[in-house]
Order: structure tokens, then C-alpha cells, then sequence
């Protein structure tokens, strides 16, 4: 009996600990989520008290609108594009650079630069870049091609710039677990006289496995909260043609004064983001 | 001796009135500036403090804005329905019986009041009167063979479009990234269409369809018509209003439709900072359509002034009718920044451009306040939307009047 009481008591402590943590996120990240699902279910444009209950009136109104779905549809794209171009052209540089020698770690660190920017200036520099009246387009002739007034290219040049950002952060990380690796087993396969394609099949790959986990981890949880880069770059535009569900709940909810209907895109997003998380993490822990 | 001196000014409670405005014009900001250093002169003890804000961010930024205990205290407003929002939510302070003393309200026509008034009172005073219109360069036009004066049916509208592109330049040019600047065709073509019947019943909605009636599918045929032939510069959806205003004033196209105060963010755009000179600078009203029911006379635009926040000090009201009077406006006026609404400042107006565009204004039985406006915040979103998705060919007329029908319906 006496042994069991010890734990509890211990994890009463534990307990006391976790109060400020607790609370901080409680305040902070429980509250408010709590808060814009209840906005969610009220039609709300910003002022006063929550009078005008609709159920789930602004959920219908959400699903049933074109502009959402084609920002959901471009935040596909977003994760699409993050795991089929970025994650492996990183890796394929960090193949390159893994060894520490002079040259490769300033090309490292020029590959790093881009995600040290602050998101909203690098947006500015890529607007300003992009555009057709000032920027790179303008070097290819007279009428410049004007990439940003096209759904179409403007969502390829969005596109380009988030792999642009952060292809060196999944870098870095997988050059560390190269480091990592214990080199005996590559001095093994090459007494074995194991071709690279093998070593890198057999030693390498399964060796990056929990790296590479966690770079689509990242990728896909940032894909989904994508708005820093839109902002500056398109505003969403032509015609809200490349929205992401944080720069539609933004626009759609914040600027236009219904709160209630940008809450419900934000508690979709969220369940998103949740679902996404739980499911993998099970799913990682099962393979583990 | 030197510190008694100066007692009597530090121990006078200093009173400051936070003035937020969104003109991006350095010599009208200056303008503003010089009123409020004017004002502190005359009233020792208050200081005012004039705050810029760019049109869009304003609009973004405001109700969060309205909640905060830092609110600016006079605040610049288009009227109509998003002040009616803020009056509901009770951050604007009522102006009646302000305007009701030292017959202040007497400068004012009732129909320039008309937009701040909710409920039968008054939550703002005018200032400018806005009023939409072509603006051309002659140059470009006479090289093209088109002359405004021909232009008076949509049909003119379109026929000057076609001889401006087989002339080789691009005949129009709008800042659709802004996407109001693209509903300006849209609402124009639904006043000329159905007339100010039309568009007020659809407003309350009184009749079945409301938007989604006749009157506003035509229109959106006819805004398809003029957008199919692309008549806009390459990349006028990804242009902001000051870039196209820029843009039109570095002869990137020929004409605009834009508000009266073009020219001054022609000015502030345009690569030599000039744009196209007066002297060049030619406007035409909005063509007719024939078989509308809308007036010729019948225009569009604004009818811009300022409001004054619950809790304000009040000074501000003070400062607001300092600045508001006659003195002060008319010197607006003479310099043509914008045409002002009282008629004794608008009576200093003396570049011929401007006064034409007075006496428009002065002309016409019904002055159609901006659609997005009066609209609110999210049905007037919603009409900028399809305005742009038919620019750009994303939307069928049909499908764009319905969407602006179903986004009123959700506020009403």
C-alpha cells in the first residue's frame, strides 16, 4: 500500500511544477482557441457581445464558398510541393555537404541564409523580384511577363519561394543526423565493397528515417499555417487565387468584420493541424 | 526666474487630439499638418496629432483599432454602412447637437449629411465629395483618333477601346489588386442600368432578387464585354491603386476610372512625380447605357468626411469644426486636392478639370454613394471580389450578382 501512495505523492509535486507552464498555456493557447470556437458558432463583426447565435451556419457558409476551397487546395499544393521538391533536393544537398570541409560549410551557410529572414521582408524582396514593371521578369524582354497577376503563376512563383525559404532548415537538420551516423557501419559496407547506391539504400536512408520523420512533421504542420510569405508576395490575389487558410481566415474574417466566420475557418484549420499531428505521432510510435 | 517663466505652460493640463487620416499626398498631409499647428496656436493647452495610416491598412486595422483605449480621436470615414456597424457597436460619438450649435449644420445640404446619419442622427461631417469619372491623356488619345466628347454611350466606351488597341496602345489601366477600383464599372454600369431605384431597393432589400436582378446580371455582361476585349495594362490584377495611378500617369495606358483625387496620387506615383501634365489631362463623365434607367447626370462616389470616438476629448470637435471651416477648406479648394463639399469652399475651385467635375456633382439628382461602402465591410468585400473575378474571367454576370446578393443577405 505504502508503495503506492509514494508515486502520487511525487506526482503531486510534478503536479506543482507544471502550475506556471499550465497556466501560461492555458491563458495563451487553450482560452483563446476555446474562444474562436464559440465566435465560430455566432454571426460577429468585431464589436460589442456575442448576441447572434447560427449554429454552424458560418461552417456551410465556409465549405460552400469557392475562394476556401481554393485556398485549401493550395495549401495541398503547399505540402505537395514541400515533400516532393524541397524535402529531397535538401537532402540531396545535405548529401553533398555533409563533410565539413571549408567550401562546404559556406555553402551551408548560403543555403541557411534564406531562413534566417524575417518572413515578411524576404515576401517584400520576392514582391518587388517578381513584379513585371521593376523586377526579374522585366530581363526577359518587352512586354515582361507579369507572373503575379496570373492564378496560375502567381501560385508556381509562391510556390518557389516557400521551397526557397526553407529547403536549408530541413537541410541543417539531416546534415546533422549525417553527422551522426556511426561511421563504422559505412566502413563495413565498404569491406563488403557495397555500391553507393547500397550504402545509401541500406545504411543511410534508414539511418535518416527519424530526421526525415520530423522534416514532413515540420513541412506539412508549416505548410498548413502558411501565411507570412502570402501576405507580402500576393495578398491572396489575383482574385483570391492564392490564399492559404490563415491568409483567407485573415482576410475573410479579420479585415471584413466577421469574426464569427473567420473563427469557423480557424477551427477548421486547427482541426486540421490536430488531426494531422495525432495521427502521425500514433502512426510514428506504431513504427517505432 | 527662468523656471517661473515657464510654470503657467507646465502646469497647464496639456489635452492632445489623436487625428487619423489616410492621406498619402505629402503637400495635402502638409496641408493637414498646418491646420493642426494653426489649431494648436489658437487654443493653448492642445496639441494635435495628426497619424497616417495607407487606405488599405486603414481599413484593415480599424476595428481593432475602434476597441483600443489608444483609439485616434477624430478618424477619417466613407459613412454609410460600415459606420453604421461602429455606431451599433457604440464607439462614435453623436454629433448632433454639435452640429445643431453656432449653425454649423447650416453649411451642409441635408444630402451630404446623408451618409452619417444613422438613425436620424448625425455620427460625422463631410469634408470632400468624391465623384468617379474617366481621366484620359489627350495626347494618347489624339494619336489614337478618339475624341472624349464622341464618348458618350457604353457602346462609344467600347468602340474607343478597340481604336485605342489597333493604334497600339493600351487603353485602360486599373489597380486591381485593389479590387474596388474594378467594382467602380461594375456599380456604375448597375446605376446607369436600373437607376437609383434599383440599386436603393436592392440596399434594403425590397425586392425578390435584389442583387441577383436583371439590372445587375446586364451589368455584369456589359463589365464582361469591356473585359473580354482586355483593355487593361498587362498585370492590372497584381496593381495597387497608387501603382496604377503611377502607372497612368507614366502613359502606361490611356485612360482611368478613378475618383477626382487622381491627380493627386498621379503625383505622388508617377515615376517624374508629376504624371500627366494638366494641361494634358482630359476626364469624361461615365458613359450611359441606352435603355437604362439610370439618369445621364447620375453619379458616383464618396461623400468623405471625419468622425469623432466615444471618450473623445472635446477638443476634437473643436478641432474638427477649426478645420472644417470655411477658411480652411476653401484654401483646399483653390489648390484642388479635392472638391469640397460646402459650397462656399467649393466656389474657390479654379482648375478647370476640378470645376467641371463640381459642376457634375452640382448637376446630378442622385449622387450614388461607393457600393462597397454602403454595403459594409463584408458584403462590400464580396462585390469588390466578383468585380475582379469578372475582370479577370473567373466569374459568369450571373453567378457574380447572385454572390453579391447571397453576402447582403447574410448582414441583413
Amino acid at each position: 500500500m505504502r508503495a503506492a501512495y509514494a508515486p502520487l505523492w511525487r506526482n503531486q509535486a510534478g503536479w506543482l511544477l507544471l502550475v506556471p507552464a499550465m497556466l501560461f498555456f492555458t491563458l495563451f493557447v487553450v482560452l483563446p482557441m476555446g474562444e474562436a470556437a464559440w465566435y465560430s458558432l455566432h454571426r460577429w463583426n468585431g464589436f460589442g457581445d456575442l448576441t447572434d447565435f447560427v449554429g454552424l451556419r458560418n461552417f456551410e457558409r465556409l465549405l460552400a464558398g469557392a475562394d476556401f476551397r481554393t485556398a485549401m487546395l493550395n495549401n495541398g499544393l503547399v505540402i505537395a510541393v514541400s515533400l516532393a521538391v524541397q524535402l529531397p533536393l535538401a537532402l540531396l544537398l545535405a548529401l553533398l555537404l555533409a563533410d565539413a570541409t571549408r567550401a562546404n560549410q559556406a555553402y551551408r551557410l548560403l543555403f541557411f541564409l534564406p531562413f534566417v529572414l524575417a518572413d515578411v521582408a524576404a515576401g517584400l524582396i520576392w514582391r518587388f523580384l517578381l513584379d513585371g514593371d521593376q523586377g526579374l521578369p522585366t530581363l526577359m524582354g518587352q512586354p515582361a511577363p507579369q507572373w503575379l497577376a496570373d492564378p496560375v503563376s502567381a501560385r508556381v512563383c509562391l510556390l518557389g519561394v516557400v521551397v526557397w525559404k526553407y529547403f536549408g532548415f530541413h537541410m541543417v537538420l539531416l546534415i546533422a543526423a549525417l553527422q551522426s551516423i556511426d561511421g563504422s557501419l559505412y566502413e563495413a559496407a565498404r569491406m563488403d565493397a557495397a555500391s553507393r547506391w547500397r550504402v545509401f539504400r541500406r545504411i543511410t536512408l534508414p539511418q535518416l528515417a527519424p530526421t526525415l520523420r520530423l522534416c514532413v512533421f515540420f513541412s506539412v504542420l508549416g505548410a498548413l499555417q502558411l501565411f507570412d510569405l502570402v501576405m507580402p508576395i500576393t495578398q491572396g490575389g489575383p482574385s483570391n487565387s492564392t490564399h492559404t487558410l490563415v491568409s483567407f481566415l485573415y482576410q475573410h474574417g479579420a479585415t471584413r468584420m466577421d469574426v464569427g466566420f473567420g473563427s469557423a475557418a480557424g477551427v477548421l484549420l486547427f482541426l486540421l493541424c490536430l488531426g494531422f499531428a495525432l495521427g502521425w505521432q500514433r502512426w510514428d510510435r506504431r513504427r517505432a | 526666474m527662468a523656471a517661473a517663466g515657464c510654470l503657467p505652460w507646465a502646469v497647464r493640463a496639456s489635452t492632445t487630439v489623436r487625428w487619423l487620416h489616410i492621406e498619402q499626398n505629402s503637400v495635402v498631409a502638409a496641408f493637414y499638418e498646418a491646420a493642426a499647428r494653426a489649431f494648436e496656436a489658437a487654443t493653448p493647452g492642445v496639441k494635435v496629432h495628426p497619424q497616417f495610416l495607407e487606405n488599405e491598412s486603414f481599413k484593415r486595422k480599424l476595428t481593432t483599432l475602434l476597441q483600443s483605449r489608444d483609439r485616434p480621436h477624430v478618424l477619417y470615414s466613407w459613412g454609410g454602412g460600415a459606420l453604421r456597424e461602429q455606431v451599433r457597436a457604440g464607439v462614435i460619438e453623436d454629433l448632433t447637437a454639435s452640429l445643431d450649435q453656432g449653425g454649423w449644420r447650416q453649411q451642409y445640404s441635408p444630402i451630404s449629411l446623408l451618409p452619417y446619419t444613422v438613425n436620424g442622427r448625425i455620427y460625422g461631417v463631410p469634408m470632400l465629395t468624391s465623384l468617379v469619372g474617366f481621366f484620359y491623356s489627350k495626347p494618347l488619345f489624339a494619336k489614337a483618333g478618339v475624341t472624349a466628347e464622341a464618348i458618350r454611350t457604353w457602346d462609344d466606351l467600347l468602340a474607343a477601346v478597340r481604336k485605342l488597341q489597333s493604334a497600339g496602345i493600351t487603353p485602360m489601366v486599373a489597380g486591381g489588386a485593389d479590387k474596388w477600383t474594378l467594382m467602380f464599372y461594375w456599380a456604375f454600369l448597375a446605376l446607369r442600368l436600373g437607376g437609383r431605384a434599383a440599386l436603393e431597393l436592392a440596399m434594403q432589400g425590397k425586392t425578390v432578387d435584389g442583387f441577383a436582378g436583371p439590372s445587375f446580371v446586364r451589368a455584369g455582361e456589359l463589365f464582361r464585354q469591356l473585359t473580354d476585349m482586355r483593355p487593361f495594362q498587362p498585370g492590372f490584377l497584381a496593381a495597387s491603386y497608387p501603382q496604377s495611378a503611377g502607372q497612368f500617369g507614366d502613359g502606361r495606358g490611356a485612360m482611368i476610372l478613378m475618383l477626382d483625387q487622381l491627380r493627386t496620387a498621379m503625383q505622388s506615383n508617377a515615376a517624374n512625380k508629376v504624371g500627366v501634365p494638366d494641361a494634358d489631362l482630359g476626364w469624361f463623365p461615365f458613359p450611359t447605357v441606352p435603355g437604362g434607367k439610370g439618369h445621364a447626370d447620375d453619379t458616383m462616389g464618396g461623400m468623405n468626411g471625419w468622425l469623432v470616438t466615444k471618450g473623445a476629448p472635446r477638443e476634437a470637435v473643436a478641432f474638427l469644426r477649426f478645420f472644417l471651416s470655411p477658411a480652411w477648406q476653401r484654401q483646399a479648394g483653390e489648390s484642388g486636392w479635392f472638391i469640397p463639399v460646402t459650397p462656399e469652399a467649393r466656389a474657390a475651385l479654379n482648375k478647370p478639370l476640378l470645376q467641371r467635375m463640381a459642376e457634375a456633382v452640382g448637376r446630378s439628382p442622385y449622387h450614388q454613394l461607393f457600393l462597397d461602402q454602403l454595403l459594409g465591410p463584408s458584403a462590400g468585400a464580396v462585390l469588390n471580389d466578383v468585380a475582379a473575378d469578372l475582370a479577370s474571367q473567373r466569374l459568369t454576370p450571373k453567378a457574380a450578382a447572385d454572390r453579391v446578393q447571397d453576402a447582403l443577405r447574410q448582414t441583413l
